[in-house]
């Protein structure tokens, strides 16, 4: 088990021609993921990478009756590629594009949710199952299947979540990127509950940053409906306040959405927390008894 | 990006919103060529800078002769105003704005802004205008009186009509403030805002409404798609070192401590920074290099850093997913070298190759250190940056 997607999940590409579009399907394929075409207008009936190509979304998911697609379009267009999308009847969107206008994203997952449709990012590293799919573009080489599902919004911190979790030897369930952006398409609270059901993971892994009150949000959740054992880091105990720190999400304004009122939540929560990133692993093996292998 | 006071009433008045006959200008001659043009016999002279405050901090002047205008043009064009809100430093003026002067009956506030929780478009109004509206929300949340934007229809008249009557507005001041909220709301849509505030919004004694400031934030993504706004940047009024970086896009924040910190990817940049924190030492910047880190990137990225005077140690913190770590161990020694950099630079590279990549750095010959843990990195960069100082 795992959660979002696995071996049998079927994936198409929008933006599939493009260098990043084709860089990372390359990589996803090499996976082992199901990727059973792509899109770029005006290159219907090409085949790239072995795969067909398609005009629009419509037409590739008639064809290939694709479970999740994955946006690699830029920015300036990634609105109208998630709403075709949602519109064509993919279930699971995930788009990894950064730089997305925020009214253009208030839409797309305005709409996406009235169509009950899971959107993960954008600006996220993606969706990865261990050893089954990989969508999006985490390295896949330093995971490995276990039991630890891991969420954060931030890419980097999450490869390093995954190397400790690897090193220890204890393995991801699943590990999501919910992105850096002030409007995700999902928030931890929709992963922490999908984690929560999956017999696959025995303890999660949660990475936050300043901004927002995603963290305080999940705490409350985690409170409430996470019987799990959770390990939870947050960055940005030394940014300043006002300044935007690389992330478009990541700011602390008018006092709110700073590390420590995040820490401070998770804490009252039961949640382990460590304040320095080096520490997951360690923090893992602390409240769950596992030892490193 | 924030926009003057000057250049959000433009555009208030671009959407026939109510705001005072005024001037920007560069000069004292032409601030008092502007009151003479606007007339009457007294005005409100604002110096035009990126923060708050600016009242408090003498900024801000109500002058009853063109001559009291030009003085107050002299003393603050080309300096520095201090306020609250501002660094030690200060923001540099460079215009100041002249307007006709309003006679205030009673002021309110209106404002609007992103909700992250709500992912909607929230506009906030309340009778407690003219004073700083975080504390209102903290000491008197039920005066903040809200309106939530439905992404898909946008806003609507009679959710302005409503704000309008709880704020007890009345008679023809509700169709005013009903036009005003429409107004403010195609601006925001339109023009791509994060964030707009009028504080104050003022009733006259003529019983009418009027927009007596202007704060207006941009969504920075969105950019491209606005010309108009563009032109409207002033890079005097940032970090000359952020601009710099930006010009290469790559995301620097300065901070006041003393280690400069080069890393790939936004969260891992914060937490580097903490953990840097963590074992003792002062962060000196934030900066995150992106996924390429290349020879290039890293150089600017190096020149960026240093040209902080403060930095007595850089650490290099990459995770190499994709990319391989020996050819980012050889982009750090290439930019080491053609930048001449002087201090200690401890590296931590992870992922692909990273054996092999601390290997080439070993072999450098330059002064280069190599952490084979986070921990190891940022203990290393703390010890190398306080034997610097010393």
């Amino acid at each position: 088990m795992s959660i979002l997607v696995n071996k049998d999940t079927k994936v198409i590409c929008q933006g599939f021609t493009g260098s990043q579009g084709t860089f990372h399907s390359e990589q996803a394929i090499a996976y082992g993921t199901q990727l059973v075409g792509g899109v770029t207008p005006g290159k219907g009936g090409q085949t790239h990478l072995g795969l067909p190509v398609f005009n629009t979304v419509q037409e590739a998911f008639e064809a290939t009756e694709a479970d999740a697609s994955v946006i690699y379009v830029p920015a300036p267009f990634c609105k109208d590629s998630i709403l075709e999308a949602a519109d064509a009847g993919i279930k699971l969107i995930v788009c990894i594009t950064e730089g997305i206008p925020t009214l253009d994203m208030l839409v797309a997952k305005e709409k996406c949710d009235q169509l009950g449709i899971r959107l993960i990012g954008p600006n996220c590293p993606g969706v990865i199952t261990p050893g089954e799919c990989k969508i999006g573009i985490m390295p896949g080489h330093i995971h490995l299947p276990g039991k630890v599902g891991i969420v954060s919004r931030s890419g980097t911190l999450t490869y390093e979540a995954v190397k400790q979790t690897t090193d220890h030897g204890f393995g991801q369930s699943s590990c999501v990127g919910i992105g850096g952006d002030p409007i995700p398409g999902s928030n931890f609270i929709d992963i922490l509950g999908m984690f929560e059901s999956d017999p696959a993971t025995e303890a999660i892994v949660m990475i936050g940053e300043i901004g927002g009150t995603a963290e305080e949000e999940a705490a409350a959740f985690i409170k409430q409906q996470v019987s799990k054992p959770v390990v939870a880091y947050i960055a940005g105990v030394t940014a300043p306040p006002g300044k935007r720190m690389g992330h478009a999400g990541a700011i602390i304004s008018g006092g709110k959405g700073t590390a420590d009122e995040k820490f401070a939540a998770l804490n009252d929560a039961g949640v382990k927390t460590v304040r320095s990133l080096a520490d997951i692993g360690a923090g893992l093996s602390e409240i769950t008894g596992w030892t490193a292998s | 990006m924030n926009l003057h006071e000057y250049q959000a009433k433009a555009l208030f008045a671009e959407y026939g919103l109510p705001v005072s006959k005024g001037q920007a200008v560069d000069t004292p001659e032409q601030a008092a060529a502007a009151a003479a043009d606007i007339g009457g016999d007294r005005w409100v002279v604002k110096a035009q800078v990126h923060a708050g405050g600016r009242g408090k901090a003498g900024g801000v002047k109500l002058v009853n002769s063109a001559e009291e205008a030009a003085a107050f043009a002299e003393q603050w064009l080309g300096k520095k105003l201090v306020t609250y809100q501002t660094d030690a430093e200060g923001q540099p003026v460079s215009k100041i704005l002249v307007e006709s002067c309003t006679d205030i009956d009673q002021e309110l506030y209106l404002g609007a802004v992103l909700d992250r929780a709500t992912r909607r478009v929230v506009f906030m109004a309340s009778t407690e205008g003219g004073v700083e509206i975080e504390k209102v929300a903290e000491e008197t949340p039920e005066k903040i009186l809200k309106a939530s934007i439905d992404p898909l229809t946008g806003a609507q008249a009679y959710q302005g009509r409503d704000l309008a009557f709880r704020l007890g507005l009345q008679g023809a001041q509700i169709k005013q403030f009903t036009q005003l909220f429409m107004g403010l709301a195609a601006l925001f849509q339109d023009l791509d805002l994060a964030l707009l505030e009028i504080n104050p919004l003022v009733i006259t004694s003529e019983g009418n409404l009027h927009c007596l400031d202007g704060k207006i934030n941009i969504d920075s993504n969105a950019l491209y798609r606005q010309p108009k706004l563009q032109a409207m940047h002033d890079p005097s009024q940032e970090d000359e070192r952020e601009a710099q970086a930006a010009k290469w896009e790559l995301n620097y924040v300065a901070l006041d401590g003393n280690i400069g910190c080069m890393v790939n990817g936004a969260g891992l940049a914060m937490g580097t920074m903490d953990i840097v924190q963590l074992h003792g030492g002062r962060p000196a910047n934030f900066l995150d290099v992106g996924g390429g880190a290349t020879r290039e990137r890293v150089s600017e990225a190096f020149k960026i850093i240093l040209s902080d005077q403060n930095v007595a140690a850089v650490l290099v913190n990459i995770f190499g997913g994709i990319v391989r770590c020996d050819l980012i161990a050889e982009g750090v020694i290439g930019a080491v070298e053609e930048v001449g950099v002087k201090v200690p630079v401890v590296v931590r590279l992870e992922g692909n190759n990273a054996e092999l990549g601390r290997e080439v750095l070993a072999s450098s010959g330059l002064n280069i250190i190599a952490a084979d843990s986070l921990s190891d990195a940022a203990e290393k960069v703390v010890v190398a940056a306080s034997g610097e100082s010393q």
